[in-house]
């Protein structure tokens, strides 16, 4: 069941209300609004410099909102100290910096910094977080000596290690920018459905992806950014429509289906871009 | 440890340093070992282990910290700054420079310049949205050239004796090593030895990026103030007490993390072992090359 607008409920883990962000003078973010339900896979997308790894920095605290309101929790979402976010909210961002010589198991390891569960537990979660993306022939591997395809996998079980702590994952969050942008099909494919794993335990999730049709697969809802505002907010079927294509893209796309899964494929017609 | 002992300008043998050691623990300080291993070889050779250790656990937290495994302490201007304030208490001195207080003096006058040379580096680097690490290295390496070029204006107005004494003092060396030296020193290290590797948990997750620490929940700014001003004692301490000794803080962490991992909970402590054992062979070895008056370390 929905819970009406403007109101949180017991199974909200975000809500967003008017959100407008310009750390650095100009909008990168206005009036954005949604609610984030427990177990929900909410997929971000739209054009470069939209505002999308714009909106996952301001949820997970790295820039400021100038106005608005954002809930987590049940508490204000500037109301929580690192340490304790950090709990309940994991964030993988775009680019990794790390280029000292760690194992991936040790790199893994490291996303449970804000938790003291005991190394055992810790050892258990990080062995479920390199099976689910497939690193764990890696694990001993050097970090630095990885290709980029395995060194993502290997930051996506980092922060799989990190929201996994408590045994329900209601009310965990995981933010995702570009998960899979280096990845091969079938790791694509793996990823994703690991995503969908840990979000029909519970958590909820926002990513960022820029394959269109990847996003139609996995998403509940989609939320399509544009200059910095919300172009259209709802289930792929209902957002993704050749019109928005065009009005946000730029491009002329024909929409097809799913044969099995019937989720929406969007088809872009050759020649037809600006 | 032992060799360092035994060896210098006079050659003991092991068990002569025995004796010596245990006349100078009975309080019998007249014997020729006593004095030589208790007075001169002992304090000299703790002064080495110490500083090392020192140097070593700064280092690795400097890397850590600025992600870069080439960075050493003297990157945020310590160094330099002491170099400094060193060279305007010898040109400045003058004649308050006599023997023990001139040291003493000289010694202060070093840490004082590079607490400021580094409190002057982390206000340029820190703005309201935080504290760059990229420009904390810049103003690093601005605030060491600025001071080089100051330091060489006074080396300009010094005359022969001055130059002489900062010449001396900035090649760094353990020579001027002393009881109430060493109690400093070890005072300060125990304290870095104790404190700095609280951090190792912060530094790990820091190796990631500054972001992805605070996501993982490190306070970062915490984090960073608080090494770069334990680093600033630490290598303030030992520049004032024994020089400029560059290579251990750089060098030390870089071998230690080929070997051990670049975990900081293992890297931390084992640095500053193999710091302390670095320059207590370094110091022998600069002993033995130019006995009688032993060399110095640069």
């Amino acid at each position: 069941m929905q819970p009406a607008p403007g109101q949180f409920s017991q199974l909200t883990t975000l809500q967003l209300q008017r959100i407008c962000a310009a750390p650095w003078g100009s909008a990168l973010l206005e009036n954005i609004t949604f609610t984030l339900e427990h177990g929900s896979i909410l997929a971000l997308a739209g054009p470069n410099g939209a505002g999308k790894s714009s909106l996952l920095q301001f949820i997970s605290g790295d820039i400021p909102a100038t106005t608005g309101q954002a809930i987590f929790r049940n508490r204000s979402l500037s109301d929580w100290s690192s340490q304790e976010r950090a709990r309940h909210m994991a964030f993988l961002p775009q680019m990794s910096l790390l280029n000292f010589p760690y194992t991936v198991e040790e790199v893994v390891m490291l996303g449970r910094t804000p938790h003291s569960s005991g190394h055992q537990v810790d050892l258990a979660i990080v062995e479920e977080a390199l099976r689910l993306t497939d690193t764990s022939a890696l694990r001993h591997r050097l970090y630095t000596r990885l290709s980029v395809g395995e060194k993502q996998r290997t930051q996506v079980a980092r922060v799989f290690a990190q929201i996994c702590g408590e045994q329900s994952l209601h009310g965990q969050l995981l933010l995702l920018d570009e998960p899979t942008s280096a990845l091969d099909l079938a790791h694509q494919q793996q990823v994703l459905e690991a995503v969908r794993h840990l979000a029909n335990r519970g958590c909820s999730v926002v990513l960022v992806i820029h394959d269109v049709n990847l996003a139609a697969s996995i998403a509940d809802r989609i939320l399509v950014l544009d200059g910095g505002r919300a172009a259209a907010l709802g289930r792929p079927q209902e957002v993704f429509t050749a019109v928005l294509f065009k009005a946000v893209f730029g491009v002329d796309v024909t929409i097809s289906h799913h044969p099995l899964e019937g989720y929406p494929m969007i088809i872009p017609r050759r020649g037809a871009a600006p | 440890m032992a060799l360092g002992l035994a060896t210098g300008a006079v050659s003991l043998s092991l068990p002569e340093v025995g004796h010596g050691l245990a006349d100078t623990l009975r309080g019998q300080v007249a014997t020729q070992q006593a004095l030589i291993v208790g007075q001169i070889r002992l304090p000299r050779v703790l002064l080495a282990a110490v500083m090392g250790a020192t140097l070593a656990i700064s280092g690795a937290a400097m890397q850590g910290l600025f992600r870069n495994p080439l960075a050493d302490p003297s990157l945020i201007g310590v160094t330099a700054g002491a170099s400094l304030g060193a060279a305007l208490v010898i040109v400045t001195g003058g004649s308050l420079l006599q023997g023990y207080v001139g040291l003493t003096l000289v010694s202060a006058g070093a840490f004082t310049g590079g607490v400021i040379a580094v409190l002057l580096v982390y206000r340029l680097a820190t703005s309201p949205s935080g504290t760059s690490v990229a420009t904390m290295l810049l103003a690093g390496i601005a605030i060491t050239a600025l001071s080089g070029a100051l330091g060489s204006l006074l080396e300009f107005f010094a005359d022969n004796d001055m130059l002489r004494r900062i010449s001396l003092w900035k090649m760094g060396g353990l020579d001027g090593a002393n009881y109430p030296r060493l109690i400093l020193a070890t005072v300060v290290s125990s304290a870095l030895l104790a404190v700095l590797p609280r951090y190792a948990r912060a530094l790990n997750a820091l190796l990631l990026g500054e972001s992805e620490a605070r996501h993982l929940g490190i306070s970062v700014s915490h984090v960073k103030l608080a090494l770069i001003s334990w680093v600033a004692v630490g290598v303030g301490t030992s520049v004032a007490l024994v020089g400029t000794i560059a290579f251990v803080g750089l060098v030390v962490p870089h071998m230690v993390r080929m070997l051990a991992g670049p975990d900081h909970r293992y890297l931390m402590p084992a640095s500053a072992l193999a710091g302390a054992l670095l320059l207590v062979v370094a110091d022998t070895l600069a002993r033995i090359v130019v006995a009688p008056t032993g060399c110095r370390l640069v």
